[in-house]
């Protein structure tokens, strides 16, 4: 897997995402919420890293930080070689084209006053500088991309569907030729029949125009589909690593062992011969983290050394990684 | 069609309609489905199927107008809910029939306590003392795996994580101990591994309690877990209906064979690219003519467009509503 070919596009180094807690009557800092706490990773030219865990557990802010969405706590993202964590408004500026994202609900994040042709020129009107003609055959080409009729480029958001919609984000993502595309959940809000055309044209469209993404979700089947490798989060860190068959057929983590054994498969034939981990209680407040190994409260094979000592990030296999005491 | 045990709940040709400024939506198509005591039946559909606006019309909690139950019989229990009066559909809703929401944040009232919530069927229904109540409510907590329950009545419903509403929810359904349970995808708004925690529940519950239960859901993995029959819906439309092996071993409508290849599969290898259904579902702003998954088949063909297909037995207890003979892989006999 890391042989000489790939080449890192993006590489997060020890990220950190703590939003303050302000209480009273001075709005004086009383603690933070740890919705990200130290990870590190890094996405090769032309995969695609799947990065699940549940809700909570900071994979949107993850997603997020890496595109600079948010003024990052700690830690250096490296895009194409320019570490954008420190880059300046207007250098920042000129990096965006190269990076960008499609949202979860494409109803929230499309303008419902802006017609489709409007919003998917709108990166094209910001960042580049085209004639009105060019524009308009550039959204002819993109709409014709992911399948959406140039005929409706003067239509509204509200006058699509779901999948639809989301198509149009999809658009608008591509406009500027970005490399590096965060996907966070982007076919959540989606029916089953519709998910997977959806998955399928952000399969097409990476291999029409060499994309890299980071796709965040926490359904589980459907990344194993999409990833080449896939990262587990919980509770603000990674727990695991690895390339997706490995990861999804030999999971190490306790964690990821339970995650992937909670998935109900589509199979009654099975139901009853499942080796089904059930974790006990909740996720605990990132505002308040368990010390020591995050995970040692629900752990079903933590002991007293989980509960003093935070598990150190390490290569356990060619190219997979994962945090805990236990794993040879 | 179905065997000679006794049915707790007996719907038949059931018929919705919304009456809006745009005129007409047809919500639920003559939709008829049978339920046995202790038995789990598995209603699974995309978004606006009608799973939902099915299982509240039945229990008429749809505001009426816009909704309009149009035609049918509902037969719980020996008499028709369409009928009842209203004193009786009150002791019917939460006491004989449990209802369990998808989002148990907006279905328990954040203002009262949890132990309020529980308490209050119990006098309504059971016609307990407060002091009964309170003693009956700490051991449903209890009952649906809630640490440290009498202490935990007294909190209110924001102080409970996702999962554990979802579990008071549940305790509050099965308060009266009713004959039938009706969970509208109860698991949808919860992470995996406490879907899997409420799902291990449910199981047990069943074998403690043995009432028979109607789980909406659009998620088959978890039908294939827990369920004993399942009705596919469609448009407003039950499109095919069979024990659960047997659908999932021998799918007969089109739009149930496309939803299963859909799916990825997690044992399997990988696929190199996912089967997808084209189109969108239809609008349901008209009465079906016509077969409304159609225009979406692979196997359509003409008389499709011209008739709305019944459904018919492919074998005992699985029939389907499809002129598409999946055996001989050619039309049926009109």
């Amino acid at each position: 897997m890391l042989d000489g070919k790939k080449k890192p596009l993006v590489q997060v180094k020890n990220l950190k995402m703590h939003f303050p807690i302000f209480r009273g009557v001075l709005k004086r800092q009383v603690g933070a919420v740890k919705a990200v706490d130290g990870i590190s990773f890094d996405v090769y030219e032309g995969e695609t890293l799947g990065l699940v865990g549940e809700s909570g557990c900071g994979k949107s802010t993850v997603g997020r930080c890496v595109l600079r969405l948010y003024e990052v706590t700690d830690g250096s993202i490296d895009i194409n070689g320019t570490d954008i964590a420190t880059l300046s408004g207007a250098e920042l500026r000129a990096k965006r084209p190269e990076m960008q994202m499609i949202f979860q609900d494409p109803q929230a994040s499309l303008n419902p006053r802006m017609t489709v042709g409007s919003i998917i020129s709108e990166p094209l009107d910001e960042h580049k500088n085209m004639t009105r003609d060019e524009t308009r055959a550039k959204v002819g080409e993109l709409m014709d991309a992911v399948g959406l009729a140039r005929r409706f480029a003067d239509r509204y958001p509200h006058e699509f569907s779901g999948g639809q919609r989301q198509r149009i984000g999809i658009a608008r993502a591509l406009a500027l030729n970005p490399k590096f595309i965060v996907c966070d959940e982007p076919i959540a809000a989606l029916d089953v029949s519709i998910q997977a055309q959806v998955v399928n044209l952000l399969e097409d469209l990476q291999e029409k125009f060499g994309l890299t993404y980071l796709f965040i979700s926490h359904d589980l089947s459907m990344v194993r589909h999409l990833a080449t490798r896939v990262a587990v989060m919980y509770l603000g860190r990674l727990v695991e690593l690895g390339d997706a068959e490995t990861l999804y057929m030999a999971p190490k983590h306790p964690y990821t062992q339970a995650l992937l054994s909670a998935v109900p498969h589509p199979d009654p034939a099975q139901a009853g011969n499942i080796d089904r981990v059930i974790l006990e209680g909740d996720v605990p407040s990132p505002a308040n983290p368990p010390p020591g190994c995050t995970f040692s409260t629900r752990c079903p094979r933590a002991q007293a050394k989980c509960k003093k000592d935070s598990p150190e990030w390490r290569e356990i296999g060619e190219g997979h990684f994962a945090a805990c005491h236990f794993i040879e | 069609m179905k065997d000679q045990r006794a049915t707790v709940l007996d719907v038949a040709n059931l018929k919705t309609v919304f009456n809006t400024r745009d005129g007409e939506v047809h919500a639920v198509n003559d939709v008829s489905f049978y339920l046995q005591p202790g038995e789990l039946l598995g209603i699974v559909g995309e978004s606006g199927s009608g799973k939902s606006v099915t299982m509240m019309s039945l229990l008429k909690l749809l505001p009426m107008p816009p909704a309009e139950i149009r035609s049918g019989t509902i037969n719980f229990d020996g008499r028709d809910i369409r009928h009842v009066s209203d004193g009786e559909l009150r002791k019917i809703r939460g006491g004989e029939i449990g209802f369990i929401f998808q989002d148990p944040m907006t279905s328990l009232n954040p203002v009262f306590t949890v132990g309020f919530q529980l308490v209050e069927p119990l006098r309504l229904h059971m016609g307990l003392s407060k002091k009964q109540a309170r003693k009956r409510a700490a051991e449903l907590l209890e009952l649906v795996g809630i640490p440290d329950a009498p202490a935990r009545l007294k909190d209110f419903p924001h102080q409970f994580s996702g999962g554990m509403r979802q579990r008071v929810m549940i305790a509050i359904a099965l308060a009266c101990d009713p004959k039938v349970l009706i969970a509208d995808e109860p698991t949808t708004a919860l992470d995996v591994t406490i879907q899997a925690q409420i799902l291990e529940l449910v199981k047990e519950l069943r074998q403690k309690l043995g009432m028979a239960i109607i789980w909406i859901t659009h998620d088959l993995g978890v039908i294939a877990e827990i369920a004993d029959r399942v009705a596919v819906m469609y448009a407003g439309q039950i499109v095919e209906h069979a024990e659960v092996k047997e659908l999932f071993a021998n799918p007969q409508h089109p739009y149930t064979r496309a939803l299963l290849e859909t799916l990825p599969k997690m044992g399997e290898a990988r696929a190199a690219r996912l089967p997808s259904i084209d189109g969108q579902p239809p609008n349901l702003d008209h009465a079906p003519v016509h077969c409304e998954f159609a225009p979406r088949c692979k196997h359509a063909f003409e008389r499709c467009l011209k008739e709305n297909p019944q459904r018919r037995d492919v074998s005992a207890a699985h029939d389907v509503a499809c002129f598409w003979d999946t055996n001989t892989g050619g039309p049926m006999d009109a």
